[in-house]
């Protein structure tokens, strides 16, 4: 059922820098069909940059990434709107559009970009928001929610694009034990209708009971890779059993 | 002297001549509002131009910043020359009035430029990047993301800089339009006292100018919300 043969993502021996200094040494990573992969690691590893490298917002160096197989060319635009067409993402620091109140950052790109009918881009709104529990904010600007509020919106962006592949940044790190629950449970939805999904999450019960496998990553490199059991239970690597007996003991 | 004053009084405020500076004052107005809100669309222009990356538009880019840099380089009496000798050159017969509005249209476009560039760079780098991931054209993130969120930061300064320029206009009594510090100078010339002119000529330019910063700072405080 999940980790379909045909590679829905795979990225390979990716590099990349942000101005002189490399933060990714060469990441290979492949995400089938209705898996949920998880990438952990300490702070600083290059997490979140995997993620903006796959959007074609920092662009790699080296390696490259395929989408259905196919290479995707950063430089070319069309190739690059047809990517960012079929997967979404949420941000670490949610990047709600400020000037836009909550039900317009969430329609305004399945309204002008994917130009679907109005009717129904607000009734997905509607309901996306209403299950991420924010239906009495829909009038609300970024700056009068908190930051768990702002997160949900930025899921709700996410999922409202309908993409293929969703990519998470630590959406629950700003939310409240309560809520946390109530995020994870909308994306164990997801997970169970299908989606693919590649998650960067601290929360290792969560990453244990959803994901299909989990990358281990430490200064731009992977350093273990396998199922939740493997990772999390025997580890292989010393740098491994360190990591995950420190955010084991939290 | 003061009794000289007095008596000049009567004769300086007739109608005739309060309707000499009241067109004169027109004439500041208008050449300052033209030649503003002209340089405003142009410098909008300008500033987005700057921004497009690639080979393509690298003349434009580098036409833009050159334009900008230059023009807020040099003294605006400087511009006003040249505008002044190159149309005189190529067009003759044009009106100075015109010449004037061109050389505040092209000094306030190099200014403005500046602010504008500001205000977009005030915008935070992931907001525009959230926009591209999910495929938002250039010209989208400009008109829904940049432009509204850069409104506020560039409105005040260019405001600002347009009711200050109304005094800079004076400038332009050299080239002999007929604003309001050349009237001033011929009264003067048809002997009125200096100091009763030129007090009635600087009210004039306080009574255009204060409503038109007051204005400014309100619309500031509105649009810092
Ligand atoms: N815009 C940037 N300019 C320069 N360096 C950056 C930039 N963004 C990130 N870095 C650096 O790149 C490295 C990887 O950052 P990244 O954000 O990918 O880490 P992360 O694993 O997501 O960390 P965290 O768990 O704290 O979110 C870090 O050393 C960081 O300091
Ligand atoms: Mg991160």
């Amino acid at each position: 059922m999940r980790g379909d043969l045909s590679h829905h993502l795979e990225i390979k021996g990716a590099c990349a820098s942000y101005g002189r200094i490399q933060v990714l040494k060469g990441v290979d990573l492949t995400l089938g069909k209705g898996e949920v992969v998880a990438l952990i690691g300490p702070s600083g590893s290059g997490k979140s940059t995997v993620l903006r490298m796959v959007m074609g917002l920092t662009l790699s160096t080296a390696g490259e990434i395929r989408l259905d197989g196919e290479a995707v060319n950063y430089r070319n635009p069309a190739s690059l709107r047809r990517l960012r067409d079929r997967i979404a993402v949420v941000f670490q620091q949610y990047n709600l559009f400020q000037n836009m109140d909550v039900m317009r950052n969430v329609t305004i790109a399945p309204l002008k970009i994917k130009r679907r009918p109005r009717d129904q881009v607000v009734a997905d709104a509607k309901r996306v928001l209403a299950k991420v529990g924010l239906a009495d904010k829909l009038a609300a600007y970024p700056d009068e929610l908190s930051g768990g509020q702002q997160q949900r919106v930025a899921i709700a962006r996410a999922l409202c694009l309908n993409p293929e592949i969703l990519l998470l940044d630590e959406v629950t790190s700003a939310l409240d034990p309560e809520l946390v629950n109530e995020v994870l449970d909308t994306i164990r939805g997801l997970a169970a209708e299908g989606m693919t999904m590649l998650i960067v999450s601290h929360e290792m019960a969560f990453v244990r009971e959803v994901a299909t496998r989990v990358i281990l990553m430490d200064d731009g490199q992977m350093v273990e890779a396998g199922t939740p059991q493997d990772i999390f239970d025997k580890p292989q690597t010393q740098r491994a059993r360190d990591f995950v007996g420190k955010i084991l003991r939290h | 002297m003061l009794e000289r004053l007095a008596d000049e009084i009567p004769r300086f405020f007739s109608w005739s001549n309060m309707l000499l500076l009241g067109e004169a004052m027109a004439i500041t107005l208008a050449m300052t509002l033209v030649g503003c809100v002209l340089g405003f669309l142009f410098a909008f222009i300008i500033a987005f131009t700057r921004q497009v990356p690639g080979i393509l538009t690298l003349p434009f880019r580098t036409a833009a910043i050159l334009f900008v840099e230059v023009f807020r380089r040099i003294p605006f009496l400087v511009v006003l020359f040249l505008v002044l000798f190159f149309i005189q050159a190529v067009a003759q017969g044009t009106s100075l009035f015109t010449v004037a509005v061109v050389s505040i249209c092209i000094y306030s476009t190099a200014y403005i430029a500046d602010i504008i560039r500001g205000g977009f760079e005030s915008v935070a780098r992931q907001q525009i990047e959230a926009a591209q991931a999910m495929n938002f054209s250039r010209w989208q993130i400009l008109k829904s993301i940049i432009v509204p969120q850069s409104w506020p930061v560039v409105l005040p300064p260019a405001v600002a800089f347009m009711v200050g320029f109304i005094k800079d206009t004076s400038l332009v009594s050299q080239i002999g339009v007929f604003e309001l510090t050349f009237r001033g100078r011929e009264l003067n010339n048809m002997g009125f006292s200096g100091i009763l002119v030129f007090g009635t000529i600087a009210f004039l330019y306080f009574a255009i100018s204060y409503p038109l910063a007051r204005w400014g700072q309100w619309l500031e405080k509105r649009l810092a919300r």
